[in-house]
């Protein structure tokens, strides 16, 4: 049996499979299907500082092979998911990837150091910074289309945060030029980046003549991104590969519903791989790609995880 | 969070039943824990299938002693005629069951006696004749009101006599039972058996007014709605409605988990219409001016 051992910036987890920010709520819904403590990390749904409703309905469009979707980050606030969330995953044994945003940098770094006081900060094996949430002070646009807006958002929170805490930035696909925006937030202190977050998309229900969702455009997410996704680690980690950027890991999210799908993440650069909007289709989605992508590196004559990842690179190949 | 099983269900049969069709399922352990008002969660297009989300139903009778679960399908879109396509010993994968029953026993009158009225608009009534079997069988007197566009699009008028002690009948068209709305025959129902519990499954239109009429007559409304999900299981949070909780405070709901049955007067009816459902500038996290 190949080992699965997953290596990201000093965090060492007993599998690459993890939960995707928001597919999987705060993981008690999910613990009645899987064990979620099996997975190598769950990510939990974005959590801001304050309780939010999110938008009204229709929140969600089914598309080829995807969906839309408009939540508007809903949650419970910061004090509630550190009161009440973190102690249920830390009960069960799970290791927490939280998803953090915030309207500005100081609202992020104040979602991390409340966090920091959570009776169940041992569970946190790292933090995910969502910069592709609306930049209150910015007209409503994202930070992670802003280079320089993405690093304020990470310095925030690496400053707030102790160093053996690993901070990944969770970047959109929605850029010019991606790479520009995962140096920034590597500059400013990230240990590794989550590639990608949904792809803006709209759908208008041609009965009523209008935009089908209520927040009129929504992120785009399932197998329908996977070559987006795909694209978006190949091009960051062959930029690191020419040392155009240091040397990080990713976490690979996009479209992944198999173990074949997770394979094809980690060649293309992704340590750790994020099921996302297959949960909704198959509730054990997760543990079955862990249980997929297990077989298939034994089948395919692997002895570890981690020889695979990126090894669809010529320089991996031939360094 | 009550049990909830994921298992490929066996087709045993599928029949026409009016517009729609009525499917039975070998589904043994979520059989086991399904109560009236909960429903189940199929996906659709088989594996290769471009429709990722899945399809929700209200379970119509659930008998765990042969392992068998029913639902009643309208064929809508795709994703629903591909289940309506479905026959004896093709393969459903089914989650369930999902979301809280309607809550029984009903209260009882000062006369000691209990009486309730379920209401079902169009395929809405299909889990009603359990309720109304379960109910039964602890004493209480049920009538049952069924409406629909057309005598086509009713389901149930010949199960709704077997289990219930009276039943009326609506069409929009008067092509079956009285001309008009469930809601114009419900105040004279409710009236005439001193019903406690009003129970209702159909269009959120028809669910406003059944909760005005149970209002009127000093009764309570339990209502199951069938608001658009994607997963079915809490996750996906696209299910949500706004809904008055104990503290008086409205908070945007998963009808998943929460629901699908709610208390009719805490529902915030005034946030729906037109097809969309907007949130209470009231509700918990409501957006502020110039947030969000």
């Amino acid at each position: 049996m190949a080992d699965l051992t997953a290596s990201l910036a000093g965090l060492t987890l007993p599998n690459p499979l993890m939960t995707a920010s928001g597919c999987a709520a705060n993981g008690k819904e999910l613990h009645r299907f899987f064990d979620i403590s099996r997975l190598g990390a769950f990510v939990t749904k974005t959590v801001m500082a304050a309780p939010r409703s999110g938008r009204g309905t229709p929140r969600m469009a089914e598309t080829p092979s995807g969906m839309l979707n408009s939540i508007g980050l809903q949650g419970p606030g910061i004090d509630a998911f550190a009161d009440e969330d973190l102690p249920w995953l830390a009960s069960v044994g799970a290791r927490v990837l939280v998803s953090i945003a915030g309207g500005t940098p100081a609202e992020f770094a104040q979602v991390a150091t409340r966090l920091l006081a959570s009776p169940a900060v041992t569970a946190i094996a790292g933090l995910e910074v969502n910069i592709s949430c609306p930049n209150v002070a910015s007209r409503g646009q994202v930070f992670a289309i802003d280079p320089h807006a993405s690093a304020q958002v990470v310095a925030a929170v690496r400053e707030a945060v102790p160093i053996h805490l690993p901070v990944f930035a969770k970047l959109s696909p929605d850029v010019t030029d991606l790479v520009t925006v995962a140096a920034a937030c590597l500059g400013a202190g990230a240990d590794g980046l989550t590639l990608i977050n949904t792809t803006l998309g709209m759908v208008i229900d041609t009965d009523r003549m209008r935009p089908h969702l209520g927040g009129i455009t929504g992120g785009l997410s399932g197998p329908a991104i996977r070559p987006i996704a795909v694209r978006a680690i190949w091009q960051v980690r062959s930029a690191m590969f020419a040392e155009r950027l240091p040397t990080a890991p990713i976490i690979g999210v996009g479209g992944v519903a198999s173990g074949r799908d997770a394979l094809e993440l980690a060649a293309a650069g992704a340590s750790a791989i994020q099921v996302g909007t297959a949960t909704f289709h198959d509730p054990q989605a997760p543990a079955h790609v862990l249980d997929e992508l297990a077989l298939l590196l034994d089948a395919r004559g692997y002895a570890a995880f981690a020889d695979v990842v990126a090894a669809a690179h010529p320089e991996r190949k031939h360094p | 969070m009550s049990k909830v099983a994921h298992e490929v269900a066996r087709v045993l049969s599928s029949e026409p039943a009016g517009a729609y069709r009525h499917l039975v399922l070998a589904a043994p352990t979520i059989a086991a824990y399904a109560a009236p008002g909960q429903f189940v969660a199929a996906t659709v297009g088989g594996p290769t299938s471009g429709m990722l989300l899945r399809r929700s139903f209200s379970i119509h009778a659930a008998d765990p002693a042969v392992g068998t679960v029913e639902i009643v399908v309208a064929a809508h879109a795709a994703g629903t005629t591909w289940i309506t396509q479905r026959r004896p010993g093709d393969e459903v994968d089914l989650v369930g069951p999902l979301g809280r029953p309607f809550p029984v026993p009903v209260r009882p009158g000062p006369d000691g006696r209990t009486s309730a009225v379920l209401v079902g608009g169009g395929y809405g009534s299909a889990p009603l004749f359990w309720l109304a079997r379960v109910l039964r069988a602890q004493g209480t007197h049920v009538e049952i009101v069924l409406g629909a566009a057309s005598a086509d699009r009713l389901f149930g008028v010949d199960l709704a006599s077997a289990v219930a002690d009276a039943v009326a009948v609506t069409t929009d068209d008067g092509s079956a039972g009285t001309r008009g709305w469930v809601s114009d025959v419900l105040p004279e129902v409710l009236t005439r058996s001193g019903a406690s519990d009003v129970y209702a499954c159909g269009p959120m239109a028809m669910l406003k007014a059944v909760t005005d009429a149970a209002a009127a007559a000093g009764a309570i409304a339990h209502v199951a709605v069938e608001e658009a999900m994607a997963c079915g299981v809490g996750v996906c949070m696209t299910c949500v409605m706004p809904v008055v909780g104990a503290d008086g405070r409205t908070r945007m709901v998963r009808s998943c988990l929460d629901g699908p049955v709610f208390e009719g007067s805490r529902v915030r009816w005034d946030a729906f219409g037109d097809g969309l459902c907007r949130v209470p500038d009231d509700a918990v996290g409501a957006p502020q001016v110039g947030g969000h």
